[in-house]
């Protein structure tokens, strides 16, 4: 990687728009190169003159012809992000940060829980699983939205639905009556999902409220808090550990995360005075 | 085949349970089977029965006049409905339709409740079920409250 601090200049080729304030967007670098990223790791994306967020990797790692973000425009640099079309640039540094150790969970059961905008990084893993389908047991996706209407990628996930080796379960907090999908918060999911406790692994994504209950509920079914996942995104700011605004306990989210074993960052995580 | 007993021994809310309750309550139970859009349980009107779900999918609804049904929780396979059978004043507080073919063991709620009342040991180890799913039910509602997708908040 060339210098961490230093933005590549890349272009947006497309946005897409998810839902009303979820988008995404595929960009290719200024310089023709490629971009190598695993699944679960970030981008510090620079709108020039704004500012800089870290925003996930939501595409396939296998195509490092282009990049995809897909973020949700709450704040001013992503709604810049938002205003900005196609052939505009913006600055990207990274990938930064850990992955979903997908290669250690070969063998296991595989249960993903994705609330609101935690599906986009949790996107690359499910590329990852079909594409390496027999490698895994059952896998199951667990995904919340607030309405029908903010389910980002509804027809991405029509199409693993369709699947027979990959369980998908769709649910929103509150829904209007033509909505025939279930209704509830995506915890609700866990009880009903079908895999084997004792080997199982939980990749969680979300609010990090959704995840506390998320683990909760993923431990009341038998699952192990050390074969759980959870990414967190606090104050992350450098990308590489130097600046301290991520420091949680021992680690720097930007660096050691932003994925963590949820056994080994409980104690922080649940932590209420950092 | 499998037995009244085997199904609910089966069945997640009655995991755990020991033989003899399972007789207990397989004795009042029955299988019954709701089409698409028909209520399992009416807000206001007895709790005569409460419902352990096989297969398909309903909903816990509250009416809103003007508006209609509003969907509170979808239930599902493992699910139960209608606890209101084990709290007085023994009324259905919300309407729980079938929104696709629901298979489901139906129990007589008077007979549990006297079999209940009978064998205390029985009645405390229902109460235990039954309040989890009354938890369960109050904690999923209270992060539907709490918006957490929303952008004032998180």
């Amino acid at each position: 990687m060339q210098d961490p601090m230093t933005p590549r200049r890349f272009r947006i080729a497309r946005t897409l728009r998810e839902t009303k304030d979820i988008f995404t967007w595929e960009l290719r670098a200024e310089d023709g190169g490629e971009f190598a990223f695993s699944p679960g790791q970030y981008n510090m994306v620079y709108i020039y003159g704004i500012g800089e967020v870290p925003v996930s990797i939501s595409g396939d790692a296998a195509d490092r012809r282009k990049l995809l973000h897909t973020t949700r425009a709450v704040g001013a640099v992503t709604e810049a992000m938002r205003a900005l079309k196609k052939g505009d640039m913006a600055g990207v540094r990274g990938p930064f940060g850990s992955v979903w150790p997908l290669d250690k969970l070969e063998g296991k059961d595989i249960v993903l829980v994705a609330g609101g905008v935690g599906l986009p990084p949790l996107r690359p893993a499910v590329y990852h699983i079909l594409r390496n389908r027999a490698k895994y047991g059952r896998c199951t996706l667990l995904c919340g939205a607030r309405t029908p209407q903010d389910i980002a990628f509804a027809q991405e996930l029509e199409r693993w639905r369709g699947r027979l080796d990959f369980d998908v379960h769709v649910t929103v907090d509150s829904a209007g009556p033509d909505w025939r999908g279930n209704v509830g918060v995506v915890t609700t999911l866990v009880s009903r999902a079908v895999f084997t406790p004792e080997k199982t692994a939980a990749l969680v994504c979300g609010p990090e409220i959704m995840m506390r209950f998320a683990a909760a509920e993923l431990a009341n079914r038998g699952v192990r808090e050390d074969s759980m996942y959870i990414t967190l995104e606090r104050n992350m700011k450098c990308g590489i550990g130097l600046c301290g605004h991520c420091q949680l306990g021992p680690v720097f989210i930007c660096k050691d995360g932003p994925v963590f074993n949820y056994g080994m960052i409980k104690q922080w995580f649940l932590k209420r005075e950092i | 085949m499998k037995t009244l007993e085997q199904i609910l021994a089966e069945h997640r809310f009655f995991r755990d349970m020991p033989p003899e309750y399972l007789r207990l309550a397989a004795g009042c139970a029955a299988n019954k089977r709701f089409e698409a859009g028909q209520l399992l349980c009416r807000e206001g009107s007895d709790a005569d029965y409460f419902y352990v779900i096989s297969r398909g999918s309903a909903a816990i609804e509250i009416f809103a006049p003007g508006r209609g049904p509003i969907t509170i929780q979808s239930l599902g396979e493992g699910d139960m409905a209608g606890y209101s059978w084990l709290i007085p004043p023994y009324k259905y507080r919300l309407d729980v339709r079938a929104v696709e073919p629901v298979l489901a063991v139906a129990f007589d709620g008077k007979c549990l409740r006297e079999k209940c009342e009978a064998n205390p040991a029985l009645g405390y180890d229902f109460l235990k079920r039954v309040t989890q799913v009354v938890i369960a039910r109050l904690g999923a509602t209270r992060l539907q409250l709490l918006d957490i997708y929303g952008k004032n908040l998180f």
